[in-house]
């Protein structure tokens, strides 16, 4: 409990999460057959679906499992995926293979089978003259690239953050990803989280190899800058040869660029 | 689940286990950074889960630019073979409704990895003590029956204070009396299951609040370290000098550099 200046008393917010714990207890004492219904039916609307590149019928079996490949590339965010589209994807032809669907509490989609370009959560491509088809061990084989941008207030250093030099790019790897990165690393005490985490947690348990390439930057919508600070991944074994038209891919970036400036601006 | 680091499963028959619950202040998980990086135990392995909300980094214990880029997860094991001691660290919280399925998940490994016992570090609201609470020591313990009979005469030679019960509904007059640990986390539920499963389990917990919560975390291993003797005090030494070190990833931990131009 704490007071406030104004003399009320507030419950403070505790940071290692445990209000929710003693609610819980108290539910679970409190929790009929239907709360626990409802609770079952919300978590299985929630769960990540598979579908597949053309029909959009249901994945039956892991995606890597029908399409496995030695490379995998995942961007998380705009700038990420604007940069994944403009320099790697502008590159030779990538076929569509799946895509997810997926719905929590926050989405303001509605639950259909047919999602737009701009609806879709996550669509997988392949690309189509190397499907790098390994046998029945793709996971060994594997080597996961992971990119995405983070604020820079989230990044800790002993300066002050304005006089970091925006946007920059830091590296985390898992312990059997041998080849050499293209920026530092990120030091402690940063950590990421969310779905990068997920995936490096995985891949570091599994000893699959696998570096997060994190952009540190000021602006988190689409920014021609910020994209541009992933250039130096290009030259990581892992997206190295993908990219094959740098004037051509800068070109489709600003295209990029212009169609979502036009989009925000809502006064003209 | 667990999974070893190495290609092959240590033996961990007869280890003590020593854990934190994610809790007010982040005691719990304070102390066992305390004693991972005091001891130098090297890690062993991950209990990998969905039940805690996914982060990685860098070595958290790293003393040097070698040792700096090994990854770290949310969930690790370390261990010190010597001392048959086995740390597990959490460094994330609990996704809601799935704290109970990580205890099940836990405790089934407990038992299939045949630990000798498990210890629970963990902290409660100072703010919920009573009036004799205030007046003492802010340290507790409680034991698991199986646990009572082979170290209650030694929690009674330090003179350590069991936790005591208090109403379980606290507004009711005549309420009955049972064990509660606000701001504990899982702390009450790994202890209840504990007892129902026969484990041998020992809780300690410091009364704290949110803040600088690392005195807390140092109370909380010098109480630890009265029963299981980790480090021996040295005869030598100032009294100032602590013999725990400090993790390197306990930098900045409350932000940032501050811009000049702020003065």
């Amino acid at each position: 409990m704490a007071a406030t200046f104004f003399g009320e008393v507030v419950k403070a917010p505790c940071r290692a999460g445990t209000e929710e714990e003693e609610e819980e207890d108290d539910e679970g004492r409190r929790e009929t057959p239907e709360d626990r219904e409802v609770r079952r039916q919300l978590a299985k609307k929630r769960e990540v679906r598979l579908l597949q590149g053309q029909t959009k019928t249901s994945l039956e079996v892991p995606l890597l499992e029908k399409y496995p490949c030695s490379k995998f590339i995942i961007a998380i965010g705009s700038n990420a995926v604007a940069f994944l589209s403009s320099f790697v994807m502008n590159s030779g032809v990538w076929e569509e293979v799946g895509c997810t669907k997926l719905w929590n509490e926050w989405c303001r989609t509605t639950d259909t089978v047919h999602l737009s370009p701009t609806e879709a959560f996550c669509v997988f491509y392949r690309l189509k003259s190397n499907p790098s088809v390994f046998g029945s061990c793709p996971r060994k084989n594997m080597q996961i690239t992971i990119l995405t941008c983070r604020h820079i207030t989230e990044y800790k250093t002993p300066e002050a953050p304005s006089s970091l030099p925006s946007p920059f790019l830091k590296a985390l790897k898992t312990q059997t990803y041998k080849d050499a990165v293209c920026c530092s690393l990120l030091e402690q005490p940063n950590i990421a989280h969310d779905l990068p985490a997920a995936v490096l947690s995985y891949c570091q348990v599994w000893k699959i190899p696998a570096v997060l390439y994190l952009c540190y930057t000021d602006v988190m919508q689409l920014d021609l800058v910020t994209v541009e600070a992933f250039k130096p991944a290009l030259s990581s074994r892992s997206l190295a040869g993908l990219a094959k038209n740098i004037p051509q891919s800068t070109e489709m970036l600003k295209r990029l660029m212009t169609t979502s400036e036009i989009q925000s601006n809502i006064y003209t | 689940m667990f999974v070893p680091c190495a290609d092959s499963a240590p033996d961990l028959t007869g280890c003590t286990l020593l854990m934190p619950a994610v809790s007010v202040g982040n005691v719990g998980q304070l102390a066992m950074d305390l004693i991972i990086s005091t001891l130098n135990m090297c890690k062993i392995g991950y209990f990998y889960t969905d039940c805690l909300v996914p982060m990685v980094g860098n070595n958290p214990y790293a003393t040097a630019e070698e040792n700096s880029a090994e990854l770290s997860i949310n969930t690790e094991v370390y261990s010190l073979p010597s001392r048959k001691l086995v740390a597990l660290q959490l460094r994330s919280i609990f996704i809601k409704y799935k704290s109970k399925s990580f205890c099940e998940k836990l405790l089934a490994w407990v038992k299939s990895s045949g630990f000798s016992r498990v210890i629970v570090l963990s902290s409660s609201h100072s703010y919920h003590r009573n009036d004799l609470q205030l007046r003492s020591a802010p340290f507790r313990y409680l034991l698991t029956p199986s646990m009572q009979k082979s170290v209650q005469n030694k929690m009674k030679n330090l003179n350590w204070q069991e936790m005591e019960k208090s109403p379980c509904i606290p507004e009711m007059k005549d309420s009955e009396l049972c064990i509660r640990i606000p701001g504990g986390g899982i702390t009450k539920t790994l202890y209840d299951e504990s007892c129902s499963k026969g484990i041998q389990m020992a809780v300690l917990l410091k009364f704290a609040s949110e803040g600088d919560n690392i005195p807390d975390a140092i109370g909380l291993v010098e109480y630890l370290n009265e029963w299981l003797q980790i480090t021996k005090p040295c005869s030598d030494s100032k009294p100032s000098t602590l013999p725990w070190k400090f993790p390197s990833s306990w930098r900045l931990l409350f932000g940032s550099g501050l811009p000049p131009a702020l003065f």
